[in-house]
């Protein structure tokens, strides 16, 4: 008995296991841009070399964490339907509606800075929410597909409801760059450049590094905690994995709809806030979309894992951030990086599937160790004896 | 005659186990051979050598005189050696034509595939073996009788002359497991030989022409079904004596735990599929609810759930009515459940055990408090105690569920429902698919639980455990309750035909 107790794939198995993926499906990623580059004419080596070390300049860096922000927002949204097998393809749609409205109500209101932030935060978050909230109702109700709903509320959310507040909302002006209501300095997020510069030199080009990352990393915090460490979270989980087993254990099913989508909405009202309450100070043309989609592809990168996922915004993030240099001294077309993206999504989903069977072939082997390291006591008499005092029951 | 098969001193090795430990196996021509031992004994290791699908570390096989040596399936089936596995291996939104030439398709001109060559092949092997299916059905419309012809067809094409069924019972019903016996005689008649494994002991006495046991990694023993008793087998199987089922002392008290009224239930197409059953169970007390699968059962455990809304009727617990209450209401009230199915209904398979212990208890103590955060590290406390105090061989509660064997995640089940101390057990075939000594293990915790008090409600088609384990036995047949039995005097046969309606029309005058 004492043997099995004992045993349990080690710490720095499980480790090297859950790198594996990641690491192969960016060397994968590489090589396979390298060919790309070669066989366009370009030396791969140069290029990469260029967006390393520029890469790596403090501005850079600062556009990076910029770029994974919103990416991190939209992937989480759409993890934690992931998480049950609910596919929320619908983030794209609920961001640019929650940002245009969230944008509208902060300039309209006029409220002490921190109160005027939560409040712009709390519509964001709600608009997003709701929105979600249709295709949540839609499945439990009338049982239609939520990527069927998801991409439909996509459309009427971006090209109907949007463009009719937009032409209601826009402030004409001079420029030519149409936009909403200027938000006033009590709603607007502070950048956190004065933070980083107690490390490090001061941060030039001006650049500016947004301070809704502390939010996205909150979001990060609760949404781990969510998972991980509460029953709903639990209840959600068991869901996505197995959905008759979760209803027998008393998940409702419609009821863990409800609430996935509604999270997953309301941290996807969050995704176009970064750009508009820490750059923009309003919705405007200028305004960044796909960021819904782009979740999607680090959802699946990160593994719907919180840690992962940020990785993930990260490297995207780098990727775009270093991007631009490559056509400024003309070593290669910055859209490799595109290419780069692609394959690291494909490869790391592969390689994802690779680890899972070796680490279930390794599960399987332990376990079948520990059967026969107990095969001496016989099965019958080993679970009668010991079973007698659990299985009391209450009086 | 030169055996059609012979594996000799077969060994297996695993990091730190003795999987196959010099194993010999000769499967004469034509015959039926069965091989029966416990989970974990070494039959699926021993096929998945015989298969090509696993590499042997020592010892010869030779088919019908030849030496070989797979090193991969496709080496197995051009021997002639062909395997059916216990879980289907089916795409379902194709035909059966479509999957049974899957990999193997006969192709005319430019490599199209020549569906009329096909057809006539299938046609005609399906003909001379009697196995019945629907050449041009989806195979998600099949049932799972007819899916396991699927299978075998699609062993027979690609030119099997050696059957390995893997445990092909286990997922079938009484009527089918007939068909399934008549068709393997079939094939052997037609000069089939095939290897059946299988740890049912009436069906291996029934259906085998010579039996090994497997114990262990090891041969024990080589017999003829007439030679032994299905009680000599079991102990050959489990190495020891087997507990004997005591005489029944009743320790049913007054109090009711459960009372059904008159409840009637829908399926998912709206029939009627329960038509007002009533029933009690009262604490220390099992009451078996025997039927052949299909007659409401499924539909009737669901409604006392709380899964499924019932179209009319009662469900009290404890005196009080809980038709309005949620699963969830239900499960912290102290109504514990065994599923007919562990996988479905069951086990988070990729999740770890200690969350797979939790499962049906995660808004209670030690899982979780307050019913809202979780504490992973009482909830893995608590999942040791059960591993060991129900024998659960497991190298620990980090472990996926789905590592485990059959009868070892049955035993979880079990074990995580007992430990909650229920009030009520709704026990849905508990042994199904287990070995004997799980099954034995499993029968002796219901036996003990019901000595302090626990209600059971077991429903089951198993016959020896309705007539061994019930204080009282309730015959559903066709949504109704058709007779009542008791359990000290009846027979297995007469059990046996009230479940099959062949006794119904006297009970039960006007049948649906």
């Amino acid at each position: 008995m004492t043997a099995r107790a004992a045993y349990r794939l080690p710490a720095h198995r499980r480790l090297t296991l859950a790198l594996a993926a990641p690491v192969a499906a960016l060397i994968l990623s590489l090589a396979v841009a390298s060919i790309a580059l070669v066989l366009s004419g370009s030396n791969p080596f140069p290029a990469y070399g260029r967006m390393f070390s520029y890469g790596f300049e403090l501005e850079t860096l600062v556009d990076m964490v910029n770029r994974a922000t919103p990416l991190y927002l939209s992937a989480v949204a759409v993890a934690i339907g992931f998480r049950m097998n609910l596919f929320n393809i619908g983030v794209e749609g609920q961001y640019i509606l929650a940002s245009i409205i969230a944008a509208q109500v902060a300039a309209e209101l006029s409220l002490p800075a921190p109160l005027h932030l939560t409040v712009i935060i709390l519509v964001g978050m709600a608009t997003g929410s709701m929105w979600a909230l249709i295709a949540g109702v839609l499945k439990v109700t009338r049982g239609i597909h939520e990527v069927i709903s998801t991409i439909m509320l996509n459309a009427i959310s971006i090209s109907l409801v949007v463009a009719m507040l937009f032409r209601q909302w826009d402030v004409p002006d001079e420029s030519l760059n149409q936009e909403t209501a200027e938000i006033p300095p009590s709603g607007r997020m502070p950048n956190l450049n004065g933070f980083v510069e107690l490390f490090t030199r001061e941060i030039s080009k001006g650049r500016v590094l947004w301070g809704f990352v502390i939010v996205a990393i909150i979001i990060g915090i609760l949404y781990w905690l969510y998972v991980a460490r509460t029953r709903p979270g639990y209840d959600l989980r068991a869901s996505g994995i197995n959905p008759l087993a979760a209803e027998a254990s008393g998940v409702s099913p419609k009821r863990t709809v409800i609430v996935a989508m509604a999270l997953s909405g309301a941290v996807g009202g969050l995704v176009g806030l970064p750009e508009v309450l820490g750059r923009d100070y309003a919705y405007g043309l200028q305004f960044t979309q796909n960021l819904g989609f782009a979740g999607i592809a680090v959802a699946l990168l990160g593994q719907n894992h919180p840690g992962g996922i940020a990785i993930g915004a990260l490297v995207f993030g780098f990727l775009d951030s270093a991007a631009p240099i490559l056509d400024v001294h003309g070593d290669a077309p910055q859209e490799i990086v595109e290419i780069m993206k692609g394959i690291i999504i494909f490869a790391a989903v592969i390689t994802y599937v690779v680890v899972q069977r070796r680490r279930q072939d390794e599960e399987a082997r332990a376990a079948s160790l520990a059967m026969a390291s107990s095969e001496a006591d016989p099965p019958a008499e080993g679970a009668t004896d010991a079973a007698a005092p659990d299985s009391r029951p209450a009086p | 005659m030169t055996p059609a098969l012979s594996l000799e001193d077969i060994t297996k090795r695993f990091p730190g186990v003795l999987a196959n430990d010099r194993v010999n196996l000769t499967v004469a021509e034509g015959e039926i051979h069965a091989i029966c031992g416990e989970n974990g004994a070494g039959k699926s290791t021993l096929m998945n050598v015989l298969y090509g699908m696993l590499p042997a570390d020592e010892g010869r096989i030779v088919v019908r005189g030849d030496e070989v040596h797979f090193r991969s399936p496709r080496d197995a089936l051009a021997a002639g050696i062909g395997m059916v596995h216990q879980h289907f291996m089916l795409a379902d939104n194709l035909t059966v034509l479509e999957n049974i030439i899957l990999g193997a398709e006969p192709t005319g001109r430019a490599g199209r595939i020549d569906f009329a060559r096909a057809r006539r092949r299938v046609a005609e092997l399906s003909d001379a073996y009697g196995l019945d299916v629907h050449l041009d059905e989806p195979v998600e419309n099949l049932g799972v009788g007819e899916r396991q012809r699927v299978e075998i067809i699609k062993v027979l094409y690609r030119g099997a002359r050696i059957l390995i069924l893997d445990e092909p019972t286990s997922v079938l019903v009484p009527h089918e497991v007939e068909e399934l016996f008549r068709n393997m005689r079939d094939m052997c008649a037609r000069g089939e030989t095939i290897v059946f494994i299988d740890h049912k002991l009436d069906e291996v006495l029934e259906i085998a022409d010579t039996i090994t046991v497997l114990r262990a990694g090891r041969t024990v023993a080589t017999v003829k079904p007439e030679e032994v008793s299905p009680r000599d087998l079991a102990e050959l199987m489990v190495g020891s004596e087997l507990p004997t089922p005591e005489a029944r002392t009743t320790a049913a008290q007054d109090a009711v735990a459960l009372e059904v009224k008159d409840l009637s239930v829908l399926d998912d197409d709206e029939r009627a599929v329960v038509k007002g059953i009533s029933l009690e169970v009262r604490r220390g007390e099992i009451v078996g609810m025997a039927g052949v699968e299909g007659n409401g059962q499924v539909e009737f455990v669901e409604a006392l759930l709380g899964i499924r809304a019932p179209a009319g009727g009662q469900v009290l617990l404890e005196g009080s009515e809980i038709n309005e209450w949620t699963v969830r209401q239900r499960r912290e009230a102290g109504v514990g459940y065994i599923p007919e199915d562990r996988h479905r209904r069951g086990l988070l398979l990729p999740a770890p055990l200690w969350e797979n212990a939790m499962c049906g208890h995660q808004s209670k103590e030690p899982y979780s408090r307050h019913g809202f955060w979780l504490t992973p590290k009482a909830a893995r406390q608590r999942t040791r105690e059960l591993i060991a105090a129900f024998d659960v061989r497991t190298p620990g509660p980090d472990v996926a569920a789905h590592a485990l064997s059959g009868g070892n995640q049955q035993k979880l089940i079990i074990g995580r429902e007992m430990v909650m101390t229920p009030n009520l057990l709704i026990a849905a075939h508990p042994t199904r698919g287990i070995d004997v000594g799980a099954q034995a293990a499993v029968w002796e915790t219901l036996h003990r639980a019901r000595e302090q008090g626990l209600a059971v409600l077991l429903v089951s088609a198993d016959l020896d455990e309705l007539i061994g384990l019930s204080d009282r036995l309730l015959v559903v047949f066709r949504g109704r309750i058709s007779a009542a039995l008791d359990p000290a005097t009846v027979t297995p046969r007469e059990l046996g035909a009230h479940m099959t309606g062949a006794a119904a029309d006297v009970e039960e005058p006007q049948p649906a």
